[in-house]
């Protein structure tokens, strides 16, 4: 499936979007009002993007620790996001679960699980719940190389073809779990890209390109609402910034800092940006218009966080059990 | 006790069309000691599942499933592969509720036959309430009977949180009991003040509940003392008003379990007594327990249980401390 041009322009801006909310927590983190680790996910915008467009309210996402793109492409709620960030009581999570556990059940973003490979069974078993009651939705499980190591992957994605799930396993391969390669940790590519294609379909795309990833995500998300069973699709690509926190660490310690400079030179913001400014689909005043808006909407959602109030002590030990 | 649970387990897939069974050979095979029978045979594949050999994704499954509005019976085999599952009952199904401050939850039961019984070593024989009454916002409970099996059980499934179902499997076809026509329904985190008395309180829960009865009315035959029996019934949360009560009254106590004596459920209960009876103790709370070591080899194994006569010897230490 192609995009139409409206369709591009609408999803650049959410990557957009994604990106400045990304870069603004990454500046603004020093000033340690941001009381939660955060994982950025800064340079796999169009993952999120790409995958969430074809979804629905009804659907649903099972997210992990880099979390925030998946989130806000599924719908959540930006204000939530950087309250939930500062730990304050109009957060996503009523200040209580950080950036590794964002939920937007409005939306269908079911959580995320700070455990690795945690949200893969349970996206499964979100995908195995639709197909008992008869409901055309659709799961979609985010999944790091590092949850891939787990081998709670392959008892999920067995599973999933046995009963012939509603469930997309998106697989961002981005090169790194913490400081150790894919290649370091894993003897050969995936092995479910071997399954047979009636089991599964699988595919394995260019993770920076939003056409790319829009195109596979149709065909699988697509499969799985006609009840064709579990697809994965593995998105090559690449966290730019360091596991946790801001900024990048150009030293060599552990990796070759010519290869973040590759990657750089292949950023799927940039990239999808001039791609639009060259075929005139966007004008730099289109542009500017559309970040100034995206950065009025982040400027209030700080606003709002650093206004609203913490969680009361007296709150802290309730919801260990259901309180009706 | 077998047939008990598994009169809940029908009855409740026939009151609400969202509960359903799944795990290793539970569906066609009815489980290994045939909880699950008949199920398949009225309910059907499909809400009756037979699982792929894979704790962690069963109970991960499991988890995906109760959040999107199912509520899955899930069952582990023996309790001794609970741990491979471990990681979900820490990571989510404790924490869902509390981590988005009451928006979602986690309403699905673990069951698994756990404790002595089967004449089988480490894995299958041994006793873990304690490490999943450890975990905050898990419900741990522990049937004696048939007729409370069935009531906890109904009770596990409709309650909103993840409830750990331990089944004693020493006393699955242990004895009869009538249970109503009607189903029951008992509240979780309540104990069962089994036989009043007013000079020791004996508190036992699971299988050594029928051991700690024998001891008791030996004791009794042999003296005139007049004995108090609580049945835990709930792990966690636990009735510390009924503990407290009790020992309140009879001035001395004994906690039997069949777990290892270190760090366990006993611990927790005379712990709780010192914060609500200590002044009303006339002696150090007594505990009767296995070895702080793995369920040995079978031939050994009536060395390492509490045994009737072990229970006696603990109870009489305590009336004549
Ligand atoms: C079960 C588990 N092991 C280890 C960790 C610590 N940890 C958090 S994120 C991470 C790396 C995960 O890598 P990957 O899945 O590739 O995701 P990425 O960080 O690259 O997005 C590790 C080791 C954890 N949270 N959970
Ligand atoms: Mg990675």
């Amino acid at each position: 499936m192609t995009l139409s041009s409206a369709r591009r322009i609408e999803l650049f801006r959410r990557m957009l979007r994604l990106r400045n909310v990304e870069l603004r927590i990454e500046s603004l983190y020093h000033e340690d009002r941001m009381k939660t680790p955060v994982h950025l996910c800064i340079g796999q915008e169009a993952i999120s993007v790409g995958v969430c467009a074809h979804l629905t309210n009804d659907d649903s996402v099972s997210s992990n620790h880099r979390s925030h793109g998946h989130y806000l492409a599924k719908g959540g709620g930006l204000n939530e996001l950087i309250a939930e960030l500062h730990c304050k009581e109009s957060g996503c999570t009523k200040g209580r679960g950080g950036s590794m556990h964002l939920v937007d059940t409005a939306v269908g973003h079911m959580g995320s699980s700070s455990i690795v490979g945690g949200g893969v069974p349970i996206g499964t078993g979100m995908a195995m719940a639709y197909k008992m009651r008869g409901l055309a939705r659709v799961s979609v499980v985010f999944f790091g190389d590092g949850a891939a190591d787990e081998g709670v992957l392959y008892e999920s994605v067995n599973f999933a073809m046995l009963k012939r799930l509603p469930v997309v396993y998106i697989y961002e391969n981005n090169g790194y779990s913490v400081c150790t390669t894919t290649r370091e940790r894993q003897a050969q590519e995936l092995i479910f890209h071997q399954v047979l294609p009636n089991k599964m379909w699988t595919q394995t795309v260019d993770g920076n390109s939003l056409d790319a990833v829009n195109a596979a995500a149709a065909t699988a998300i697509a499969l799985a609402r006609s009840g064709g069973g579990p697809s994965l699709i593995e998105c090559k690509t690449y966290r730019v910034r360091e596991h946790a926190g801001s900024g990048v660490d150009r030293t060599g310690k552990y990796r070759d800092p010519a290869e973040i400079e590759r990657w750089e030179t292949h950023d799927p913001v940039h990239g999808l940006r001039a791609d639009l400014l060259a075929r005139g689909l966007l004008d730099q005043k289109g542009l500017e218009a559309m970040e100034a808006a995206i950065e009025a909407e982040i400027d209030e959602a700080f606003r709002a966080a650093v206004k609203s109030p913490l969680p009361l002590d007296e709150d802290l030990t309730r919801y260990v059990y259901c309180e009706d | 006790m077998v047939q008990g649970i598994n009169l809940a387990l029908h009855e409740e897939m026939q009151r609400d069309p969202k509960v359903l069974v799944m795990g290793q050979d539970v569906g066609v095979n009815e489980g290994v000691f045939r909880v699950t029978a008949g199920l398949h045979a009225k309910f059907g594949e499909t809400r009756v599942i037979d699982t792929p050999l894979a704790e962690s994704g069963i109970l991960g499954t499991a988890v995906g499933m109760a959040l999107a509005g199912l509520r899955p019976v899930a069952e582990m085999q023996f309790s001794g592969f609970s741990y491979l599952a471990l990681g979900h009952l820490e990571g989510h199904c404790s924490r869902y509720r509390a981590r988005t401050h009451g928006a979602l939850s986690v309403p699905l039961v673990l069951r698994m036959p756990y404790g002595g019984g089967v004449r089988a070593l480490e894995h299958h024989s041994e006793s873990r309430e304690a490490m999943f009454a450890h975990l905050p916002g898990i419900k741990v409970v522990i049937p004696s009977g048939p007729r409370n099996a069935r009531a906890l059980m109904t009770a596990a499934i409709q309650d909103p949180d993840t409830v750990v179902f331990m089944e004693p499997k020493h006393s699955y076809r242990a004895f009869r009991e009538d249970v109503p026509e009607e189903p029951e329904l008992m509240d979780i985190g309540k104990a069962h003040v089994v036989q009043e008395g007013s000079e020791l309180t004996v508190i036992t829960w699971g299988a050594m509940l029928r051991k700690t009865l024998e001891a008791v009315s030996e004791v009794q035959a042999k003296r005139e003392a007049s004995v108090e029996v609580i049945d835990l019934l709930s792990i966690s949360p636990m009735d510390t008003k009924t503990i407290a009560k009790s020992v309140r009254k009879t001035g001395r106590c004994v906690v039997v379990q069949e777990a290892p004596r270190s760090f366990g459920t006993a611990s927790e209960v005379i712990a709780r007594i010192n914060d609500t009876a200590l002044m009303y103790l006339e002696a150090p709370v007594g505990r009767v327990a296995s070895f702080d070591i793995v369920t040995p080899y079978f031939a050994r194994e009536q060395n390492y249980f509490p045994g009737v006569e072990d229970i006696r010897r603990g109870m009489i230490k305590t009336l004549d401390y």
